[in-house]
């Protein structure tokens, strides 16, 4: 009955990726999906698992984080021992942490007072449901020291953040290429990672005393030959956050019914902070095909193609098509919006003509009035 | 500090006009509104009117509605001194009852009410949708330093002997009760919403339990005794959307009164209706899928016409289907081409294909298929029929 499994996710990797969407918080808060942020999919993910100890480790402009997990309770991880831990950084004399390594560092005590004999260790840049508990049972089936989930996927044209894996014909890690002029599908390292609890320490120590702070750098490419480091293939759908451009295939791919039912199976549910928003209301004019809907939403105009995020507003004759509209964005009466992101808050006054392209999406900060 | 004022909430009733709605569910828990229960109504309001502690009595059918409340957390009412505690009937040392009527319940209960010790109690039922804020009627309560104050909403002359008929003074205290009198001569319905003086309550408890007589209700019992003893009742005059939801017909009224945008504004921000939500992605609109005049919310997916209708959590309705002037509860499902007008679908019910239920003229009568119940491909359910899940059709 006894878990002995802690989670780790770190929050703020990646986030120079979309800038846009990180000016005002962690890769890990950007919401995604109508209702959900990016941590949503790694806490429940871990949640759905069964492990019930989670430290956080987020670097900055983590308010926004902070504010969406609370007491970690929606992923009933509020517990009197263990469950959810934010673990800021302490402000050392390097400031923020420069990558994985250096931030579990920073909560090295936290990790061995856990109980823990193995550690999974999560960023917050993957959208996907995957159960992770086959994963753990391969690990200690194998014996190997670290574990690394990939998905066989094409590479990314933007040639960012990208880990091909290759593994020999016994399944040890033979090579790792970062971003590689490779086209076709290859093993993408979706930055999750198995490992015992008594390694990482070790490892931590050794890129301490090193002064090195990354874990793909340090740990994979270096210890390569010395570690029994193995893959495990995850087959559902997933998407790793590479752009903006990304971010509006990835939102726009859930109006496919075979990847919500990757991502939402019903026994393993993505949870996510409970706002008490009531139901989406349609008015007469309304008319919407193909689109993700989220409760507080009112909508009046025609609508295509796009995801809308809570309290969405679309008045009448407005017409809205390939876009994603973040919590409250209000798009009044024949405004006509394709193609467009807006972030929270955004007012497009009536009448208003925006339109990005397929390639290369409009973005609207936060809290911008037109 | 002692605290101020506690609820207590009949939460026991039956429903039984509701029928295979609420064959095995307690009528507070029945789902409202899409995303609610009826009880998150009086709930909330304890919540937005500053109330932290409240009794929830249940007896019939208490198991879904005591999950659904659990720890109270979802209403924020998890907390320390305090919070919501679902209080069945149970068995003392002078034997065991169950709630023989409003006021035993409440009786039964006394010990629960003295361990907070409030200065004022509320007594509210599960039965009814509004929104009220408690503190204003507290405040009219120590004003005009009352035992009791009831509230009321003025009502049709010709419906008011539906209810508790309330004559009052032109100081608003009340002179004469009368429990659904043939001949109302008032049109001032008791709300079945009292704020009383602990003590008072107390008292007056107690003495009722004591007559054999007596059947333990509070507006056929114990107010009257009040009034008789002369105590001071005061009247506190609510104005806006109540209704009650126990039949057929005024459930489905109230979704249509909250499509229609009445008095109900459960999008106003400062009044919050709280519940228990599941934990389901945005729904979906698929392609050639018609939505007008509705409400939907998470885990839907439609793919055909829905027309002034209300859909709960996770219902399905599949392309070419219809439905029209409809109510349909949590996880059920319509599929291809079947045709649903002014109808309400229970919970998980499912609805094949080209099946026909209930009839889009106006004046046809509300029909009513049960929770879990099948209707198979092509059946027709006439209006104002009741299809409950032993039926086969």
């Amino acid at each position: 009955m006894r878990e002995n499994i802690l989670g780790i996710i770190v929050c703020n990797m990646h986030d120079d990726l979309i800038p846009q969407l990180t000016a005002n918080r962690t890769l890990g808060s950007i919401p995604f999906g109508g209702r959900y942020r990016m941590i949503d999919f790694a806490l429940s993910n871990m949640a759905n698992s069964g492990i019930k100890d989670v430290g956080l480790v987020p670097s900055k402009n983590y308010q926004s984080l902070m504010n969406h997990v609370g007491n970690g309770q929606e992923w009933d991880m509020s517990r009197k021992n263990g469950g959810l831990s934010i673990l800021p950084p302490y402000a050392g004399e390097r400031g923020v942490y420069r990558g994985r390594m250096e931030a579990l560092y920073g909560i090295r005590e936290y990790i061995k007072a856990s109980k823990a004999e193995t550690v999974v260790l999560s960023d917050s840049d993957v959208v996907a449901n995957i159960d992770l508990r086959p994963v753990i049972r391969e690990h200690e089936e194998t014996g190997a020291d670290i574990t690394l989930v990939y998905k066989y996927s094409e590479v990314f044209k933007e040639k960012k953040q990208c880990a091909a894996l290759f593994f020999n014909d016994c399944g040890k890690l033979l090579d790792l290429y970062l971003n590689p002029e490779l086209d076709g599908k290859q093993n993408i390292y979706l930055d999750i990672a198995i490992i015992k609890k008594s390694l990482l320490d070790e490892l931590i120590a050794e890129c301490a005393s090193k002064d090195e702070h990354s874990f793909v750098h340090s740990v994979l490419m270096q210890k390569k030959g010395v570690l029994n480091i193995r893959g495990y293939c995850f087959d559902g759908w997933c998407n790793k956050l590479t752009g903006l451009k990304n971010y509006l295939d990835a939102s726009l791919a859930l109006l496919d019914s075979d990847v919500r039912k990757s991502l939402f199976p019903a026994e393993r549910p993505i949870y996510t902070r409970v706002r008490d928003e009531v139901s989406a209301k349609y008015g007469e004019n309304a008319k919407v095909s193909k689109t993700l809907v989220t409760d507080g939403c009112h909508i009046d105009g025609e609508i295509e193609n796009s995801v809308l995020f809570r309290g969405a507003t679309i008045e009448k004759d407005a017409k809205v098509k390939g876009c994603v509209l973040m919590h409250n964005t209000f798009v009044g009466e024949g405004a006509t919006l394709e193609w467009v992101i807006t972030d929270k808050n955004v007012v497009i006054p009536a009448g208003t003509h925006l339109a990005g392209s397929e390639k290369y999406p409009l973005y609207i900060p936060k809290d911008t009035v037109l | 500090m002692r605290k101020k004022m506690m609820a207590m909430l009949l939460a026991g009733g039956q429903g039984s006009r509701l029928y295979v709605l609420t064959k095995d569910l307690a009528k507070p828990a029945v789902p409202f509104g899409g995303k609610y229960r009826i009880i998150d109504f009086p709930l909330s309001n304890c919540v937005n009117s500053g109330i932290d502690t409240v009794g929830i009595l249940t007896q019939y059918e208490p198991f879904e509605l005591s999950e659904y409340i659990g720890n109270g957390q979802p209403w924020d009412l998890d907390r320390m001194g305090g919070g919501a505690y679902v209080l069945p009937p149970y068995q003392r040392n002078t034997g065991r009852d169950w709630y023989k009527g409003t006021a035993n319940a409440i009786y039964q209960n006394l010990r629960f009410i003295e361990r907070y010790n409030p200065e004022y109690v509320v007594i509210l039922s599960g039965d009814h949708i509004y929104k009220m804020d408690y503190s204003k009627m507290l405040e009219v309560h120590e004003k005009t330093g009352a035992a009791v104050t009831v509230a009321a909403l003025r009502v049709p002359l010709s419906e008011a002997s539906r209810f508790g008929v309330i004559i009052a003074n032109e100081e608003g205290y009340i002179t004469e009760f009368e429990e659904k009198p043939k001949n109302p001569r008032s049109d001032l319905a008791s709300m079945g919403i009292y704020i009383f003086s602990a003590d008072k309550l107390k008292k007056y408890l107690t003495e009722d339990e004591a007559d054999p007589e007596s059947e333990n209700d509070f507006g056929k019992n114990v107010l009257p005794n009040m009034l008789e003893a002369g105590e001071k009742m005061a009247v506190y005059a609510f104005e806006g959307y109540w209704k009650d939801v126990g039949t057929v017909d005024s459930l489905w009224e109230a979704h249509m009164d909250l499509l229609d945008g009445s008095d109900l504004d459960l999008y106003d921000k400062s009044w919050k209706i709280y519940s228990r939500s599941p934990v389901m992605p945005p729904h979906m609109v698929e392609e050639g899928a018609e939505i007008k005049d509705s409400m939907v919310t998470e885990g839907c997916t439609v793919g055909g016409e829905v027309e002034k209708s209300v859909l709960f959590a996770g219902v399905t309705v599949e392309k070419d289907a219809e439905v029209i002037e409809s109510i349909i509860m949590p996880g059920a499902t319509v599929k291809s081409g079947a045709k649903v007008y002014r109808t309400i679908i229970g919970e998980k019910a499912v609805i094949e294909p080209e099946a026909k239920i209930g009839s889009k003229d106006k004046e046809a009568k509300i029909t009513l298929v049960g929770p879990d119940a099948k209707v198979k491909k092509g059946a027709e359910i006439e209006a104002g029929a009741i299809f409950g899940k032993e039926e086969v059709k």
